[in-house]
């Protein structure tokens, strides 16, 4: 099953790489990762996306506990939090298309933050389906280029 | 009054009270090499190999309980301490490793003798510093120290860059240390304790499998009040060995791959095992699905990523086990259950007893060949038990394992779960430097033993009268004995025709050396290299075809013994 995992760390340097190590050595598998500073400028969080059983999602949490840097681990699965990711996604804009993609970010809620004589690139953010929707429903066009954030979250409340 | 980094790193030591150190010099960490010339409050103590100097350090803690420390320069220095922090990683010895860097403006350079070590040993240390400002390194040396030696200890290691150690800042040693995200569970939960005494009074077949973790934590005494109160049977892992008297009659011995046939059985058999400081290492287990069939698992450790790792625990109780076992003590002390449980018990000590009966650990000594298993047990007599034993790793640390009895915690020094030939000699010499006046014996293989022989220079620089005892059988012995086993005795690789003369070696380098080829030899011999002073190095020529048995081949189910 699919894990988001929240973490909050020492802000220094080396902690990413200790946090990434213990998912390498141990051969556990990571989605994706977020990582910057919180309110604190000493704390930083992390955003974790992993995969795995009960048993190795326990192993995984109570490994990242172990790391000294590791101030705080949540599993936010079951829990009620709010989530984001955000794409940039550079899209074919030919005549006949044009309209078509600004339609599909203005129902979308995206935001042109490019345009060049054949292209488009479109900053949007959103859950994990919306962002999935979307780049479906851009692939006709013709996507040329995806650049994605990872999951960031947040518990509700 | 504004101190350079190296006077603040020998103050350090001082203040956190060290006073000894294994260390090798080089450029980077000439600036504290100048400062310990001046010093008179830090001993320090020359290897001929960081790798040496490391296990010194971890010999030195497992023997003394205290944090064992080295010093090593950069790049080569570094990187040969590799080996001794895995080894220290895997059987949580508490010691810390400094190291010099080359100055930070050429880190990551490629600068000479340079090695990125907090990235190389980031996966085998507890935790691992670099040390970036002068005024933060008296900070770094308390946290590192006290990571090292609280929780589940560890190595750390703490990498410092000449710089650093040549510009100057106010000495500030903090009093306390403060980590938000390190914060250690001694506590048991009462909860847990009690419903895992609960378990135990409803079951009729317990077990008590222990493992270092009551070493470590001191609760040998504990442990061993606890399972006589309550007439539980005891084995032991090989870190266990000592946690609890090897000659009391409840003590079963080891368990696992070369465990003994009733330690095995009874743990196939129990209804109940009580885990306390052991982690179910695969050495241990075999089949992981054929462990323990019938048993409900109490699991006590310090740290929670041991527990639900590779068995199934019923009851999980995080804490110091020195802490759990004075609060089951306590329950256990209460009107009648101590006696119920004994009366309970009986049939089940007596049915291990005849599992101990039918299928004893034994040898035999005919008149050609010397047998191993007979030099051991006459090392044990010959020391009644009270010889601080260290070895290295292969065949001649089961048999020491299997025919040495230890009754106390620390007198059996060996490299449990990294299995690191050529820790023997070494570990022997911080033994000994930790306790002058014990007896320490490093029980040798001919192959470990030429892995850091050249420590035998270090004993000898320093007086440090360790007795070696090479089982020598001309091989590679265990590897050769699975050849035997599972590869159809084709012996790719094991056998050492090329082996020194020991005793010229051991006279080279200044020590004594005995030999002995025939059984009636061996006792002499050894009378005669345990009585000279000073490093001796006795060979002992064994019969290569004397294999480790009982065993339990890799992946099989503990019940499934080749035995003798």
């Amino acid at each position: 099953m699919r894990h988001t995992i929240s973490v909050l760390v020492e802000n220094e340097f080396g902690v990413l790489s200790r946090v990434a190590g213990l998912f390498s050595g141990r051969g556990f598998n990571i989605e994706s990762l977020s990582v910057a500073e919180t309110a604190d400028p000493t704390i930083s969080r992390m955003t974790i996306v992993t995969v795995g059983n009960d048993q190795i999602i326990e192993q995984i949490l109570k490994q990242l506990n172990k790391l000294i840097p590791v101030i705080k681990v949540v599993d936010f699965s079951g829990t009620d939090t709010v989530d984001r990711e955000m794409i940039m996604v550079k899209v074919n804009a030919e005549n006949e298309t044009r309209t078509e993609v600004l339609r599909l970010v203005d129902i979308f809620r995206g935001k042109i933050v490019d345009v060049a004589p054949r292209s488009y690139t479109i900053e949007m953010t959103g859950d994990e389906a919306k962002v999935d929707a979307f780049l479906a429903l851009l692939r006709p066009v013709g996507i040329k280029d995806i650049v994605r954030t990872g999951k960031i979250a947040i518990a509700r409340g | 009054m504004k101190l350079t980094g190296a006077e603040i790193f020998v103050k350090g030591l001082a203040d956190l009270g060290v006073d000894v150190i294994f260390g090798y010099p080089g450029g980077s960490v000439i600036n504290i090499y100048d400062e310990l010339f001046k010093n008179t409050k830090v001993r320090h103590l020359l290897p001929r190999h960081e790798q040496g100097a490391v296990h010194m350090a971890d010999g030195f803690a497992r023997a003394s309980g205290k944090v064992g420390v080295c010093l090593v320069t950069s790049g080569p220095g570094a990187t040969n301490t590799v080996t001794g922090l895995a080894t220290a990683y895997m059987d949580s010895i508490p010691i810390v490793v400094f190291s010099g860097q080359v100055p930070t403006p050429l880190i990551g350079n490629d600068a000479f003798q340079e090695a990125d070590i907090v990235g190389i040993t980031r996966p085998c240390t507890k935790h691992n510093f670099l040390v970036k400002d002068t005024a933060d390194l008296a900070r770094v040396m308390k946290e590192a120290f006290y990571i090292a030696s609280t929780g589940r200890p560890g190595p750390v290691l703490v990498d410092m860059p000449k710089d650093v150690l040549m510009a100057s800042a106010e000495y500030a040693m903090p009093k306390e240390v403060k980590l938000r995200g390190y914060n250690p569970n001694y506590e048991g939960h009462p909860k847990q304790v009690e419903s895992a005494m609960r378990l135990l009074e409803e079951r009729e077949k317990p077990v008590l499998y222990v493992g270092g973790g009551v070493i470590l934590s001191n609760a040998a005494a504990e442990l061993t009040e606890f399972a006589r109160l309550l007439g539980i049977p005891v084995t032991t892992t090989l870190m266990g060995m000592g946690a609890f008297p090897g000659t009391d009659p409840l003590c079963m011995g080891m368990l696992g791959m070369h465990g003994t046939y009733a330690a095995n059985m009874a743990i196939s058999h129990s209804d109940i095992i009580l885990a306390v400081g052991a982690r179910f290492d695969d050495r241990v287990t075999g089949k992981i699905a054929a462990f323990a069939p019938h048993a409900k698992i109490v699991h006590i450790d310090i740290d929670p990523t041991s527990i639900q790792k590779n068995v199934r625990v019923d009851i999980p109780i995080v804490g110091d086990v020195k802490d759990v076992l004075k609060k089951m003590l306590k329950l256990a002390k209460a009107p009648k259950v101590a006696a119920a449980c004994k009366k309970r018990v009986a049939p089940w000590r007596d049915e291990i007893a005849r599992w101990e009966a039918t299928h004893p650990m034994r040898y035999k000594q005919g008149k050609g060949k010397i047998n191993p298993k007979f030099v051991v047990e006459k090392i044990y007599e010959l020391t009644k038990g009270k010889a601080v034993i260290a070895t290295e790793v292969g065949q001649h640390q089961m048999f020491a394992a299997q025919f040495y009895k230890y009754d106390k915690p620390r007198t059996f020094l060996s490299s449990g779960g990294l299995g690191t030939m050529g820790f023997g000699l070494p570990a022997a010499i911080g033994a000994q430097v930790a306790l002058p006046g014990a007896l320490v014996i490093d029980i040798a293989g001919d192959g470990s033993i030429q892995m850091n022989i050249q420590e035998l220079a270090t004993a000898m620089q320093y007086r440090l009268p360790v007795k070696v005892v090479i089982l020598n059988n001309g091989a590679l012995g265990m590897v050769r004995q699975w050849q035997e086993l599972f590869f159809d005795a084709k012996y790719s690789q094991t056998c050492l025709p090329q082996i020194p003369d020991f005793v010229k070696l051991a006279e080279a380098y200044g020590a004594a050396g005995f030999r002995a080829t025939k059984p009636e030899e061996v006792e002499g011999v050894l009378r005669k290299g345990f009585a000279t002073p000073g490093p001796v190095m006795i060979d002992i020529q064994t019969d290569p075809n004397e294999l480790v048995y009982p065993m339990v081949p890799a992946g099989a189910a503990l019940t499934d013994m080749l035995l003798v």
